[in-house]
């Protein structure tokens, strides 16, 4: 069961999204986003649990001919991130992201993890330091590295490159931080220590992920949706998602028999 | 055992097919082998006919550091050499930042529509026109219209515009060659347009770029026809002023409007000569483009290789 009392960070509100083309990928979402919880989005492959996802950080506004209606609101301060008055890149400042493939800048570890600092202008040499070590150690990534920082990022394996790449996303004290399938291009090794680690960043921040792996979203959420077709066919509480869907959809899909 | 032999047979029928289909390759691969070498070959002998017969000019350092003259033995090609190198700076000042941020623009920031198209298009062609029209244009609009004279200044404009769509393309190539996902990560710790073009495209985008600069340069070297065409002297018995001087401000830009010639010229005005004397002096002068023209692009393949092994998207 839900619980009431979890403050709510951000909430979809009847969120529609078409694509430059017309294609209507998002039909009237509503979820909530509760607060230092790990909300899980599922679905087959097309289902538009991506699209919903680079809706929170504005990702579809780098593509011309994209178009939002509804709100996703974040909280406490009610700002609809969505809103055509709202930066984009306010936005990012306050919502950070994972991507699917760990992307490191071809530059050192610690210029990786420094970046989103040194675009919010931070020149001050003693707190970018303090603040790419405390990042990367909340990665997990710190004893692997803290000799060789200014090796270049490429040389690290594809695990350490995606807990980099999270490092890079957590050094800017984001308020909630998406993860687009950030375990679909590691091996089992790295997926359970990124599992671990997000499991460990829910005490800092509100987390959204999109996994195609349902065992995951089992194992790490604490709340569940599922999406098909670009509607959103169940939420709930990840437990009860998963042993007792009240959809018929949602238990073919869960129990392999769809998808 | 029906089954079995006629499986066995199927399999010899698929092994002669692959054979048959396999030869293909084979005969496409020394078809253009025999291309290339045809090609190389051919260049080669002309390179070597150069040296040759230029041999006796390339081997003596008189050859680099005299001016032109009217006895073939004493002519040089110090002015051609200094020339040539002059315009080349002016080339590249007026080329490459102009081109870069063409390129960027048209890129990054030029909304998709039709006048992107038409612009798009347009760029792609201006590549393929004749240099000799880059020399007419440049005759109307510097020299007469801007009044530049026939100057240092006037041919490094001309050759600029000329590779001006090469350093554009070029840029535009290497900036695509960014992967997307490089490009988001920028954005999605909280980028600005700007940041994300000044700080990673363009910065990993720099091998292509100077690749392409540098082999627009290197055809730049070679042209006549549009230095030609601005009037360029043929005979130049003197160096322009030089740009660094010994008092304050110590910048001289006299040079800017000197008088020139540059390499190509030299060698054309030589080669026009009747007497055969002066035809060692263009072949040597022949064989010093190739090899500055080969050195340029020798040096823009090693810069890529250095920059790809640094810089490898997975």
């Amino acid at each position: 069961m839900v619980t009431v009392t979890t403050p709510l960070k951000a909430e979809s509100r009847d969120l529609n999204f078409i694509y430059n083309g017309g294609i209507h990928a998002l039909k009237g979402i509503n979820m909530p986003l509760y607060e230092k919880k790990i909300t899980a989005l599922i679905g087959p492959s097309g289902c538009g649990k991506s699209t919903f996802l680079r809706c929170f950080n504005r990702m579809h506004d780098l593509y011309p001919g994209n178009k939002y209606q509804g709100q996703i609101v974040m909280h406490p301060d009610n700002t609809n991130v969505l809103d055509a008055g709202v930066d984009p890149i306010e936005v990012r400042m306050r919502i950070s992201m994972v991507f699917q493939k760990p992307n490191p800048f071809p530059k050192s570890i610690y210029e990786n993890v420094a970046y989103g600092l040194r675009v919010r202008g931070e020149r001050n040499k003693r707190i970018i330091d303090d603040k790419v070590e405390e990042a990367l150690k909340g990665a997990a990534i710190w004893d692997e590295v803290k000799d060789r920082l200014h090796d270049l990022a490429f040389n690290l394996s594809g695990g350490q490159q995606q807990r980099l790449c999270i490092a890079r996303a957590l050094a800017t004290d984001p308020e909630i931080m998406l993860f687009d399938e950030p375990t679909s291009a590691l091996d089992p090794i790295a997926t359970a220590n990124i599992e671990e680690l997000m499991t460990e960043l829910r005490d800092k921040l509100t987390i959204l992920v999109v996994t195609h792996n349902m065992q995951q979203a089992a194992r790490i959420s604490d709340y569940t949706a599922y999406m098909y077709l670009g509607e959103m066919v169940e939420y709930g509480d990840t437990d009860r998602i998963f042993t007792n869907p009240t959809q018929k959809e949602t238990e073919d899909y869960i129990t392999g028999k769809f998808g | 055992m029906n089954t079995e032999a006629s499986t066995l047979k199927d399999l010899d029928a698929v092994r002669s097919m692959i054979k048959r289909h396999k030869l293909n390759d084979y005969l496409f691969g020394a078809v253009g082998l025999s291309f290339i070498m045809l090609i190389l070959l051919t260049l080669l002998v002309l390179f070597i006919d150069l040296i040759m017969d230029g041999y006796p000019k390339l081997m003596s350092w008189d050859f680099f550091s005299s001016f032109p003259s009217r006895r073939a033995a004493n002519a040089g090609l110090l002015s051609a050499l200094v020339g040539s190198a002059l315009v080349m700076i002016i080339t590249f000042v007026s080329a490459v930042p102009m081109g870069v941020a063409a390129a960027i623009y048209l890129e990054e920031y030029a909304k998709k529509n039709w006048l992107s198209e038409v612009i798009e298009v347009n760029v792609t062609n201006l590549a393929a026109v004749p240099s000799i029209i880059y020399g007419l244009l440049a005759l109307g609009l510097f020299v007469y219209i801007l009044d530049f004279g026939t100057s240092i200044l006037t041919a490094g404009l001309t050759l600029g515009l000329l590779i001006l769509p090469v350093v554009i393309v070029a840029t535009r190539e290497a900036i695509r060659g960014i992967p997307v996902a490089i490009r988001e990560a920028a954005y999605a710790v909280g980028a600005t347009k700007w940041q994300v073009v000044s700080q990673h495209v363009v910065r990993y985008a720099t091998g292509g770029i100077l690749t392409g600069v540098i082999i627009g340069m290197a055809r730049a070297i070679g042209e006549t026809a549009p230095v030609i065409t601005i009037g360029a002297l043929t005979f130049i018995a003197f160096l322009p002023p030089s740009p660094v001087t010994t008092s304050a401000p110590f910048l001289n830009f006299d040079w800017l409007w000197s008088g020139f010639t540059v390499l190509p010229i030299q060698m054309f005005s030589w080669l026009s000569r009747p007497g055969a004397d002066f035809h060692v002096n263009a072949a040597a002068a022949g064989a010093v483009i190739i090899v500055v023209t080969l050195l340029m692009n020798g040096i823009a393949i090693k810069m890529r290789y250095n920059i790809r092994k640094k810089i490898k998207w997975q």
